[in-house]
């Protein structure tokens, strides 16, 4: 075994261990707490070490066994892997560290369970980013869909569980229904399922028998939300909050996002997922030529500005962000379907610049709800100069969603508007633009109210330091990525490379 | 050598023999052991099989050197030497089962007669699995249906509509194998031969002959009572259900196989040139009736409370998803019907076990309302049950996906994009039963205390044994697949 399969094999086990010494130190609160951002250091890290790897041209695979011919349990690391494999485990870090606070804060109950669950979405977060074949890619987005239940209906209220049902019962029956079928006609077609730089179909495969493939890929994977597979995740919301986070910033939205944390993982996994299947088993060039993913880009633009528009209309601040979080995972679709090389590095970095802004998001809402016991933005009046760290942070997270420089959110806004006129559908920067208006008009208006409208009634407020500093941190990340584009535009330069 | 080059008959005449001595002996145990070693020789044999096939292709034993197609011959090829081994193997572990189960569900003084029953339904099994003559087929069917309507009735003990139900399998049965032995009659009078490979020469040389026709439609419809096909199905549910636990799971794993595998050997090995009949039987009649068989019995389990009866439904449609794929009519096709009759007869059968285990435990029958937490407070029995539950969905790593895998296969090819619905609609409506079955068992509280202290562990070892074998083949499935591809390759030749 090679240094570089060890680090891939401890960044996929590390999560596991900490899951394990959290139910072993489940008496010791403080041992038990200090074990997720351990866990995260170490897996983000060996991540980290993978990542120049791959940058480096190196490979980076372990297979241990074959399943069935041309199926491989086997972990390969793409680039496109490899930046999510960072964005999940950087993310993570701060996500354990802030679900303390707000477990702690909040007083949740059954803290050991959670934290138990959540290392072991993480865990099924990184096999998703290494998996070295679609098959491998589906077992684990399985995984990550139960491990993810119990964060979902964490607080075991009636809300909670129905939407803990809501949220299994969509995802699982999609991806029963056409994200396996369509694995078992890719490998029928193919004979493999290994993720190969062009694609894997063979070049005579019918365009319209392509574009039905691809239907089933992007409803399948129930975690990218595209509408109107969207409706588990506003459900899911109502979640504490470190599990709306994770949901939505790493996994769940984009691999579909997880819990605070949990909900940014996992949205981001449903998103990677599609994203990876448009590159690495269609090939962007075969989308291209065939124009098979057309209808898929105009339902991606349809999903963005119909999300925003409903987003307008929340007055709770998680559904409003739950709204945007679909819009902005569908850019992700939408970078995927236009197929072009800057399109999909758009999409790639839009999966990190989002994950970091939207969990800033998420945190934000959170910090709110345990510190001041808001959850409304027709309250927030007037909050600002109390709790200023907080709404500073939320602000420049908006505005790297909005797309705004010197925010990171700027860059991937920027390759898919060129992605879409090189893909030569100039309408869907009229769409983007459009967005991003909207974005403006629903994000920035919390800030608005918290700093410049009159405080209407006197709000108690607390300040737990552990729910302040994960966001002010990550948004300072969205800050740096403006800057630091460089560092991981590599990545995904190597994975358009032809 | 000599035993060597006798295997074939002596798998079926040791059982046989060995059965006549067990209803002598004086003790339980010692019938018991008696049994057990008998199974064991006969799985040594099974593997020996398996071996000389791997390298010779094909063997016909011809009984008392009467050549066919004169004499009776056993035929064994790839298409059923893993069938025999999957039947010993099973037999092995469900007698091993039965140690514990039976002796608590069944009267002590009866239980060597019990055991001798149990090995006379074992080597009928072999012989249906081997015999390459029509007739003795017959015979062998009648052996098997009478021993196993002896099995169902033992559970009279536990619940006298074991009766009723062995009763009922009786009388369908009988009326299935007077069908299959009317089918033979119209054969043998168009061709005046009863050896399957002499019959198919004969029916080339003959052309479309209505009397071949006729015995082939009477033969296929006999078998398929007792495959349990849809809709002659109608024995089945109340026969596992009601008999002894160690019964069901022997007659659910394996019983319905070896009459599923004779039933692809007529169609694809026997009547392959009676292009007009097969290819009609196929499409309008097995692939409807198929459909049928995988929708009804996933619905009706999702509203069965009664845990043995839901898994048999469960089992009429996992026979329709056999059936389903030899329907398609391709090298793929029965590939992956071959594939999932060994597949499914491990998971069917580690499933009934633990069924048993969790009865046992609770001291009544396993039903919704009985089994609440049950799986709590059994959780060596509950680990097994759910790891097998898993793979009958299909979960990748368990036995149960390489089976999916390679129906999907078949229906791809085809290019049928409504089929794949179908089929996929299926699997997933068969997650919301046994859902059902987890929410009951783990999430609910536990209502009653145990009758029994804890686990037999005689009891759970194998259901493990198997569950074991299941996972296995999850993951190095490279047998499996190559069995099924062996089988098909040996009825309609290798593509």
């Amino acid at each position: 075994m090679s240094d570089l399969q060890l680090l891939l094999a401890i960044s996929l086990v590390m999560p596991l261990l900490s899951a394990l010494a959290v139910l072993v130190f489940s008496n010791q609160e403080n041992i038990r707490d200090i074990c997720g951002p351990v866990g995260g250091l170490i897996t983000f890290i060996s991540a980290i070490f993978i990542a120049s790897a791959i940058m480096d041209g190196k490979t980076v695979s372990i297979t241990l066994w074959q399943i069935a011919p041309g199926i491989g349990f086997s972990f390969a690391v793409t680039p496109l892997g490899a930046l999510f494999g960072l964005v999940a485990s950087g993310l993570w870090i701060l996500a354990s560290i802030y679900t303390v606070g707000y477990m702690r804060g909040a007083k949740e109950k059954n803290q050991t369970r959670f934290a138990f669950y959540y290392a072991v979405a993480i865990h099924a977060a990184m096999a998703i980013s290494y998996s070295g074949n679609l098959m491998m890619l589906f077992i684990f987005y399985e995984v990550l869909t139960f491990s993810t239940y119990p964060l979902v209906a964490h607080s075991q209220t009636k809300e909670a569980r129905n939407a803990g049902r809501l949220y299994m019962g969509i995802l699982v029956a999609t991806s029963l229904l056409l994200f396996l079928p369509a694995i078992f006609w890719v490998w029928t077609v193919s004979g493999t399922l290994e993720f190969t730089k062009g694609g894997i179909l063979p070049a005579d495969f019918p365009p319209f028998l392509v574009s039905v493939m691809l239907a089933m890929f992007a409803f399948g994977i129930g975690k990218a939300a595209l509408m109107p597979i969207h409706r588990w995740l506003p459900a899911a919301m109502v979640a504490p909050t470190p599990v709306s986070a994770l949901l939505h910033a790493v996994a769940v939205v984009k691999a579909g996002v997880f819990s605070v944390l949990t909900i940014t993982v996992y949205v981001k996994a449903g998103v990677f997922s599609v994203l990876t299947i448009t590159v690495y088993i269609f090939g962007i060039d075969f989308l291209n030529t065939t124009g098979s993913a057309v209808w898929l880009a105009w339902l991606a633009a349809f999903s963005i500005l119909a999300s925003s528009i409903i987003a307008i209309t929340k007055d709770d601040l998680k559904a409003r962000l739950a709204y945007s979080t679909i819009s902005q995972l569908s850019y992700i679709v939408l970078g995927a379907a236009l197929a072009t090389a800057a399109a999909t590095e758009g999409a790639a970095l839009h999966i990190v610049m989002h994950a970091t802004a939207k969990i800033t998001l998420f945190f934000c809402a959170g910090a709110i709800y345990v510190n001041a016991h808001i959850k409304k933005i027709s309250e927030l009046d007037g909050l600002g100069p109390k709790l200023p760290l907080i709404f500073i942070a939320f602000f420049l997270a908006s505005l790297s969603i909005i797309g705004i420089p010197p925010m990171g959110g700027s860059w991937s806004k920027f390759l898919l508007m060129a992605g879409s006129v090189d893909a030569g559908m100039p309408l869907m920067l009229a769409v983007l633009a459009i967005s991003s208006l909207l974005n403006v008009y629903y994000l920035l208006e919390p800030c608005a109210r918290a700093f410049f409208k009159p405080a209407i009634k006197d709000v108690h407020v607390e300040n737990h330091i552990l729910t302040i500093i994960p966001p002010v941190v990550t948004a300072m990340i969205s800050l740096s990525l403006f800057f630091t584009i460089d560092w991981v535009r590599p990545l995904t330069t190597l994975m358009v490379m032809p | 050598m000599l035993i060597l080059d006798n295997i074939p008959a002596l798998l079926v005449a040791i059982p046989l023999l060995a059965s006549a001595v067990v209803s002598l002996l004086p003790s339980a145990r010692i019938a018991w052991g008696f049994a057990f070693v008998t199974t064991l020789i006969c799985l040594y044999m099974a593997f020996e099989l398996v071996g000389i096939i791997s390298s010779t292709q094909a063997l016909s034993y011809a009984f008392g050197g009467w050549e066919p197609p004169w004499g009776i011959v056993f035929v064994l090829d790839s298409a059923n030497v893993y069938l025999v081994l999957l039947v010993a193997f099973v037999s092995v572990i469900a007698t091993l089962y039965a140690y514990t189960m039976l002796a608590r569900e069944i009267a002590v003084e009866d239980l060597p007669k019990a055991y001798a029953v149990w090995l006379l339904a074992i080597a009928s099994l072999f012989g249906l699995a081997m015999t390459g003559d029509a007739f003795n087929l017959f015979v062998f069917l009648e052996i098997s249906a009478l021993s196993s309507i002896t099995l169902i009735a033992l559970g009279a003990g536990q619940d006298r509509r074991a009766l009723l139900a062995a009763y009922n399998y009786l009388i369908i049965g009988a009326i299935g194998a007077t069908f299959y032995v009317i089918g033979v009659g119209y054969l043998y009078a168009a061709t005046g031969s009863l050896n399957l490979i002499d019959i198919t020469d004969r029916l080339n040389e003959l052309g479309t002959n209505q009397a071949a026709i006729t015995g082939l439609a009477f033969m296929l419809a006999g078998i398929m009572v007792k495959a349990g096909v849809f809709p002659v199905h109608i024995w089945l549910p109340a026969a596992y259900s009601y008999a002894p636990s160690a019964v069901s799971s022997l007659l659910a794993a394996v019983a319905t196989k070896v009459a599923i595998y004779y039933f692809a050997r007529l169609l694809f090995g026997i009547f392959i040139d009676i292009t007009q009949l097969v290819d009609f039987f196929l499409l309008y009649i097995l692939m409807p009736v198929s459909v049928l068989a995988i929708f009804y019995g996933t619905i009706a389990a999702i509203y069965q409370s009664d845990f043995k009866r839901l898994f048999a439904l469960s089992s009429i449609a996992q026979i329709g998803y056999i059936t389903f794929a030899f329907s398609l009519n391709s090298h793929s096709g029965i590939s992956a019907g071959f594939i999932h009759i060994i597949n499914h007869a491990l998971i069917k059968g580690a499933l009934f076990m633990a069924v048993g285990i969790f009865a046992l435990g609770i001291g009544s029958r396993a039903t919704m309302s009985s089994m609440q937490g049950v799986g709590r407070q059994m959780p060596i029995t509950f680990a097994g049950f759910v790891l097998a539950g898993l793979a009958l969905i299909g979960v990748p790593l368990t036995a149960g996906f390489i089976s999916k895998l390679y129906l999907f296969k078949a229906i791809f090819e085809t290019g049928n994009g409504f089929y794949v619905a179908l089929i996929a609609l299926s699997s997933v409506l068969s997650v919301l039963y046994l859902w059902k079955i987890f929410e009951v068992m783990w999430l609910k509280e536990p209502v009653q205390p145990l009758k029994i202290d804890k686990e037999p562990a005689s009891a759970y070892l194998p259901v493990w044994l198997m569950v074991g074998v299941i996972m296995i083949f999850g993951v190095y499935s490279g047998e499996v697949i190559s069995s099924g591809i062996g089988a098909a390759n040996a009825l309609i030749g290798a593509r």
